[in-house]
């Protein structure tokens, strides 16, 4: 028989101001099985959290039902006082009548009849609640991180300092990311590479960082503890083991083409390493242009190289490794603004973005520091910086801030200074948003100092004039029309998620927004965990950010993951499906539905006819208690704990007056 | 101690379903439950009518139990999970989805009110969304009145 208690919180006035509290607690003695009820001031308070433990002693209470707020807050704190009560801890349920009741209706009469409502709906589901036990799994104790750009890097150094082991899967030959293209960093103006680039050999020689560069994560599965991760490594056609990185053979390469990192304002070689400081610091072969696997010609590479590292026959390689967590680093992309035509992007030379600019202020850059026109190579005297191309547009962009564009854009005018006092410089900004230590400061002294000029307000049109660029924009501070006769346009393009986010997400299970940015589990309070257990975000993959916040979530998120491996074993949710064997008539629709293939064909023999037939099996482990499984299941073979057919109906049942209250 | 409710008891029976549509709400807990508790938390008000069960996923929600629902009398049911794409279990609400397209089909065949069934997609952060479904979903189904179907045909066949 039942013994329910119900403990009804006032939440201070949070509950109590809009729902008659006392008589909640007072209809709730009518409910079915329940033997006890009472209201306090803030249930979840120490004496509050005490009341519920003594009365559950002392009425012998069988079930707990805590009208308060959602499950979200406080289910795991009272689940806990249950237990501490001497009950098994799921049988506690919240009934939502804070969120869900008080907060959003005014009607005093009416939240009070919906709060009885829920509480009578969470009663009836307690009374068919069942004991479940939590089940342990053993924990693999290495991090996978995917990317080693500065967000991956600072993981990894991090977590090695620790004392656990980490691999790092990079997509492109070599680590260090969007930073190693970075000329000066703001507002210190430390050279990015000056800073970066120990971090990388840092990583490059601890003994507990693997790293697999030109690499990609192929699948994964399994759960926190468990990862299973099916890793390509690419073929670069070396042999990274006899390489040592001599560069004879992309000395000798005869083939040059625009290289990537440079954004295509310089050449490299077929065979490359992306910049002088890569790790590791081994060639790729770029099977595109490489002649000698288009035409079986040249080889030149493979005559001169003194270590017989290359191997064109060399092909992808694919490896297993399990993982306890997963940080994901992947980064950011930039805005494509082809789509401003009147800024005449792909169409005049001279119209470029910010990255394109940052690498011909960087003296190992393809300009060795020069800011040219791209059209003829002549030093740029006047440059025009166009402020939220992209960012802040609903309509044609995306409608968050960048965050960093503002900062960027002022450092890269004052460096264009620096680098030569003669130029002009001017910034169309929509506003300035400089929140960060030294960043107000920073702006200020570019104004100020350098003579930087900032005009609030758009540019109309870009269109090319005697060679130069005529910008029409507006200062909507003195309403006058601006016209410039540019060299240089530099876009402060926006930064968006990485094209394959979604499918990364799917990957890993965790969700995204509808800029594809990854979500994480709460914006203030879980801003670098996600609602999977076990994978963690950092950096701008979760949302733009620049260098100081993207090492800080990386140290948070570190910090995160070897909590978890910390442990041996890991708890696991025990709301997990189940089959009846004796009902289940294996015809494996679930097996279908099951997106964690948690489910397997097993041969039993009958109890009854003693032959043999095939069940659902399910896997406990790989279960992640969607129920998916539950309602496709056409004998009613499977149930899932925690939310069972015949919780779900007693719920339902509740919810039509008296009905059910003889039971 | 006996289990049925006295007299006294009786009359504290939520009266709501006087002149009120009652309606039941399955949301599934990573997204449009999440989205209703930021509702709460944004201080988003809308009608009291809805009363809501909590699942895992949408997947979870078996045509059973809205059909229990309307055979019981309540005025409507809404089912409501995360955004296509957006499933904490990657695909669960796909199936949802379909399931939920072939039993409104069923009720239309049967001859209950469209009004009485709807199906929406909020995400946890979607608080206004949710708010804003809840007043279309009671004004539809208000408009449809009360639900008699099944006491009709009881009488029918009575």
């Amino acid at each position: 028989m039942a013994r329910i208690g119900v403990f009804v919180c006032h939440c201070g006035t949070n509950i109590a101001a809009t729902v008659d509290v006392k008589k909640v607690a007072q209809a709730a003695k009518s409910f079915p099985g329940v033997r006890f009820t009472t209201d306090y001031r803030y249930m979840c308070s120490d004496p509050g959290q005490d009341l519920v433990r003594r009365m559950t002693k002392e009425h012998s209470l069988t079930g707990i039902v805590v009208a308060s707020c959602s499950p979200s807050l406080h289910e795991k704190t009272f689940r806990k006082c249950t237990k501490d009560a001497g009950l098994n801890p799921y049988f506690c349920e919240m009934a939502n009548i804070r969120e869900q009741c008080s907060w959003v209706h005014d009607d005093r009469e009416e939240a009070t009849s919906k709060a009885i409502d829920i509480v009578r709906l969470t009663a009836a589901k307690v009374r068919k609640n069942k004991p479940l036990q939590t089940a342990f799994i053993p924990v693999e104790k290495r991090v996978l991180i995917i990317g080693g750009g500065i967000s991956g890097i600072q993981a990894a150094i991090d977590i090695a300092f620790a004392g656990f082991k980490t691999v790092i899967v990079e997509r492109e030959p070599s680590i260090g990311g969007r930073m190693a293209m970075f000329d000066k960093t703001f507002p210190t103006l430390d050279c990015a590479a000056c800073i970066l680039t120990p971090k990388m050999v840092e990583v490059s020689q601890n003994d507990r960082i693997k790293l697999y560069t030109y690499s990609e994560v192929e699948t994964v599965s399994g759960y926190v503890g468990n990862f299973e991760v099916k890793i390509r490594r690419k073929a670069r056609l070396i042999n990274e083991d006899k390489c040592n990185g001599c560069g004879t053979c992309w000395q000798r390469c005869p083939v040059r083409v625009p290289s990537e990192f440079d954004m295509n304002l310089g050449k490299r070689k077929a065979i490359y390493v992306p910049f002088p400081q890569a790790v590791p610091n081994v060639p790729v072969i770029d099977r595109e242009h490489c002649v000698y696997l288009s035409k079986k010609k040249c080889g030149i590479c493979k005559k001169a190289c003194p270590f017989e590292a290359i191997d064109y026959e060399q092909e992808d390689e694919i490896i297993e490794e399990k993982f306890g967590t997963i940080i994901v680093a992947t980064g950011f992309t930039m805005f494509d603004h082809s789509i401003y035509g009147e800024y005449g992007y792909g169409k005049y030379k001279n119209v470029t973005t910010g990255l394109h600019f940052e690498r011909m202020l960087n003296s190992a850059g393809p300009t060795g520091g020069k800011v040219i026109r791209p059209s003829d190579g002549k030093e740029a005297q006047k440059v025009v910086f166009i402020q939220c191309v992209g960012s802040r547009d609903e309509a044609r962009g995306v409608p968050y801030c960048s965050r960093l564009c503002c900062m960027y854009t002022a450092k890269q005018a004052l460096l264009l200074k620096e680098h030569n006092p003669g130029a002009e410089a001017y910034v169309f900004y929509i506003d300035i948003r400089a929140a960060g230590k030294n960043y107000e400061e920073f702006v200020e002294r570019v104004q100020d100092e350098y003579g930087v000029t900032y005009l609030r307000g758009r540019v109309s049109k870009i269109f090319e004039r005697n060679g130069r660029l005529r910008v029409k924009g507006c200062d909507t501070l003195s309403g006058a029309q601006i016209e410039i006769d540019a060299d240089l346009v530099v876009l402060a393009t926006a930064l968006i998620a990485r094209p394959d986010a979604p499918g990364l997400a799917h990957m890993l299970h965790i969700p995204y927004d509808q800029n594809h940015l990854f979500t994480e589990a709460h914006p203030k309070l879980a801003p670098v965990e996600t609602v999977t257990t076990g994978v963690f975000l950092t950096g701008a993959c979760q949302s733009p950010k620049d260098v100081p916040d993207t090492v800080a979530t990386a140290s948070a998120a570190s910090v995160k993951a070897c909590g978890l491996l910390s442990h041996d074993k890991l708890p696991i949710e025990p709301q997990i499906a189940r089959v009846n064997v004796d009902i289940c008539s294996g015809c494996l629709a679930c097996k279908d539905v099951c997106p964690f293939g948690a489910i397997e064909k097993e041969e039993i023999v009958d109890r009854i006819t003693q032959e043999k037939r095939w069940v659902a099996k399910i896997t406990p482990s790989l279960c992640n208690g969607c129920g998916a499984c539950n309602t496709t299941c056409r004998p009613g073979a499977i149930d899932l704990d925690g939310f069972t057919e015949e919780q779900i109906f007693a719920e339902v049942d509740s919810l039509v007056a008296g009905k059910g209250d003889e039971k | 101690m006996k289990d049925s409710p006295s007299v006294e008891d009786r009359d504290l029976e939520p009266k709501s379903s006087e002149g009120k549509a009652k309606i039941a709400a399955f949301l599934c807990k990573w997204c449009s439950y999440a989205g209703a508790d930021l509702a709460g938390g944004s201080r988003r008000k809308y009608p009291a009518n809805v009363r809501i069960i909590r699942t895992p996923c949408s997947a979870r929600i078996n045509p059973l139990f809205v059909w229990k629902c309307l055979e019981e009398g309540l005025d409507g049911v809404l089912v409501s999970g995360c955004h296509p794409g957006e499933c904490h279990y990657t695909e669960g609400n796909y199936h949802t989805r379909r399931t939920f397209a072939v039993f409104r089909k069923l009720l239309e065949y049967i001859g209950i009110e469209s009004e009485r069934f709807h199906m929406s997609w909020v995400s946890a952060a979607e608080g206004d969304k949710w708010a804003e479904v809840v007043k279309e979903v009671v004004k539809t189904v208000e408009s449809a009145g009360p639900n008699k179907y099944f006491s009709k045909s009881e009488e029918a066949h009575g």
